[in-house]
């Protein structure tokens, strides 16, 4: 047995500064240059959407109709950096103003998704047989509708609110959670540990609990980043349709766009500044989604 | 009485074929009938090459694969009659050891937690005692006690089969199924890893089914050994009798395949090659299932007639028609080229 104590001499010095497989993956995160730029991005949007009434210099919903008339909209000067709208109110305010809505629609919007997501795919990928099969079945018929298609309808049925767009979006958001996490149960069902779980006489809801689920969702994870950027597009969709709020003093970026279509001759500016900040917020989330999907999956591993 | 007696045992895999309404076109033969005997504190090496349905035989053995036919009896206890909480309890006392150390071990669990497990699962110990019990298997297994906070992927091979290994002892049950139990490790590291199993054998009265296609391992750690080929079993004999005298043809030419670590009689062994692949256990060949690639076939009896399993001699039991003039020499091997093509 001298051989076998060699070998843990060996390893017990090696892994003393490794931590778990969360950590690595973390690590891994750290070093590549998407995953800063995304976070960076993301901290930004998540900064000014927290800070907006200390940032925005002016009040977004304070109209001033003396200084705009129709087709002359005032562009920048020195007390509005950003110009004014089409009914004198600052823009660059309503930007800012307008984080917080996209970050709160995404976010509960998200959560709502993946939180309904992963009860049904874990009650398919868990229990399988008829359950998998009704729960399945269902999902394949909301997946039917286009995504976008299906949030509009649904958010016209509930009427116009913030409340019934997050319901909307976390909607079309349920089945495709519920179908990634049930793949990845189904495939981490059948893993040798599953197997050696059960040959201890591990009870079937602690193997699938404990066991299957927090091994599946990395995927899950990884997609309900990206789905934050879906949100936060899909809810500039609606408000762009007149789906969002019912107040139209909101500053929401979807409306901010639609409103600036009648002054877009004069004023591009209108339609351009929401337009960017959707893309950069998008952008975050999508590069920190693209980079957490290679960090936590060794197979695409540079 | 044996500790576990193994009669008919059959595991068929349906094939499925439709897309809505599905129907069975047939069945995986992977184990068609098995006798096995394993007497307690003893080693029974199973051995056969890749798909010839030796893990299913373990596996069915535990319950993980459902049988189709044939029973099981562990300690007089009808294996296959256990439900729910009866079976959960029979569990306590058949544990597995697997063949990928790394993959039967959960990545996001540490050692304890995996080494707790079963000892919670069945209510074993509890409080500080479950913890000098984890440390106490880690220091059977010869693992330092501080592997306990550490993750399975921080260690090595032969370290993670220990710990797999410290796994199936923890509930201190009768028998142990290991399946290829080290051939995923370093040679240098197999060694150790038998030895462990030898030594807990004798300190726990263990009893082992080894599942393995090294045919040196299996001799190695086995009392008796039952050769397996596309799920029957052709021969059962005494380890050291299966070696020196193999009666069945393809025992014969599996041991004729072992390399001699001695030039001048390798350069002078002669050996008996296999033709052809292992035929789909879906149609396994009529008669003796061999026949299609046996090196002794006989122009009568091999592929129309079914052959028994007969105990030639104590202990030595041999499933073909003419293993008498085998082992006397009367019948004579033809090689490779002699077969014709459309038969092989």
């Amino acid at each position: 047995m001298s051989l076998a104590e060699l070998e843990q001499v060996q390893t017990s010095t090696e892994v003393e500064s490794s931590g778990g497989l969360l950590r690595e993956a973390v690590t891994r995160l750290r070093r590549s240059p998407v995953a800063i730029i995304g976070a960076a991005l993301i901290t930004l949007f998540v900064l000014v959407a927290l800070l907006a009434p200390v940032l925005a210099p002016h009040s977004p919903t304070a109209a001033d109709l003396t200084k705009v008339r129709p087709g002359s909209v005032p562009g920048p000067s020195a007390a509005h950096w950003l110009g004014l709208d089409e009914q004198g109110r600052d823009e660059l305010s309503r930007l800012i103003y307008g984080a917080r809505w996209s970050l709160l629609i995404g976010i509960v919007s998200t959560t709502l998704g993946v939180t309904i997501g992963v009860i049904l795919g874990t009650l398919a990928g868990g229990l399988a047989g008829w359950v998998d099969g009704v729960i399945m079945r269902l999902m394949d018929i909301m997946l039917a509708v286009p995504g976008l298609l299906f949030a509009i309808g649904l958010a016209a049925l509930l009427g116009p609110s913030l409340k019934s767009v997050m319901i909307a979006i976390a909607t079309v958001n349920v089945p495709i959670f519920a179908r990634l996490l049930r793949a990845s149960m189904l495939s981490q069902r059948g893993s040798d540990y599953a197997l050696a779980a059960r040959s201890l006489g591990v009870r079937r809801s602690r193997i699938t609990l404990a066991h299957v689920l927090p091994n599946s969702l990395a995927p899950v994870i990884v997609q309900a980043t990206l789905a934050l950027a879906t949100a936060i597009i899909d809810a500039a969709g609606l408000a762009f349709l007149g789906l969002g709020s019912a107040d139209p003093s909101v500053p929401e970026w979807g409306r901010m766009l639609a409103e600036s279509q009648n002054a877009l001759n004069t004023s591009p500016q209108l339609a351009i500044l929401p337009g960017l900040a959707i893309t950069v917020s998008v952008l975050g989330f999508t590069l920190l989604g693209e980079a957490l999907r290679e960090s936590l999956d060794p197979k695409l591993r540079r | 009485m044996s500790l576990v007696e193994v009669r008919g045992l059959k595991v068929h895999f349906p094939i499925r074929a439709g897309v809505i309404f599905e129907r069975t076109v047939g069945a995986v033969r992977a184990v068609d009938g098995v006798d096995l005997d394993i007497d307690r504190g003893t080693t029974l090496g199973l051995v056969g090459e890749s798909g010839c349905g030796k893990s299913t035989v373990g596996r069915a053995l535990l319950r993980l694969e459902p049988a189709t036919a044939g029973s099981v009896f562990f300690d007089g206890e009808d294996v296959f009659a256990k439900t729910g909480e009866e079976l959960r309890r029979l569990r306590r006392r058949m544990q597995m050891v697997f063949q990928d150390p790394l993959s039967s071990l959960d990545p996001r669990q540490s050692i304890g937690s995996i080494l707790a497990e079963p000892l919670r699962t069945h209510d074993v110990v509890a409080g500080p005692a479950l913890d000098a019990r984890v440390r106490e298997l880690l220091d059977v297994v010869g693992l330092p006690t501080n592997a306990v906070s550490r993750f399975p992927h921080e260690f090595s091979g032969g370290q993670r089969q220990r710990v797999g290994i410290a796994r199936a002892i923890a509930l201190s049950p009768d028998l142990i199924i290991a399946d290829e139990p080290v051939s995923a490790l370093d040679v240098s590291i197999q060694a150790q890893v038998v030895n462990l199993l030898e030594e807990l054998q004798q300190r726990l009265n263990l009893t082992y089914l080894v599942i393995a296609h090294d045919l040196a391992v299996v001799r190695h750690i086995s009392e008796t050994i039952a050769v397996m080929y596309l799920g029957v079993i052709v021969e059962v004999a005494p380890s050291d009798t299966l070696y020196d005298e193999p009666l069945h043809p393809y025992t014969i030419a599996l041991l004729s395949a072992i390399p001699i670590p001695d030039p001048e009689v390798e350069d002078r062994r002669e050996r008996l090659l296999l033709v052809g692949d292992l035929p789909s256990p879906a149609n396994p060949p009529g008669g003796c299932r061999f026949h299609t690639r046996c090196p002794f076939r006989q122009p009568t009896r091999c592929h129309d007639e079914v052959p028994a399993l007969r105990e030639l001699r104590p202990g030595h039991q041999v499933f073909c028609h003419w293993a008498e003039e085998v082992a006397a020499g009367q019948i004579t091997p033809t090689y490779a080229g002699s077969v014709p093509a459309a038969e092989a």
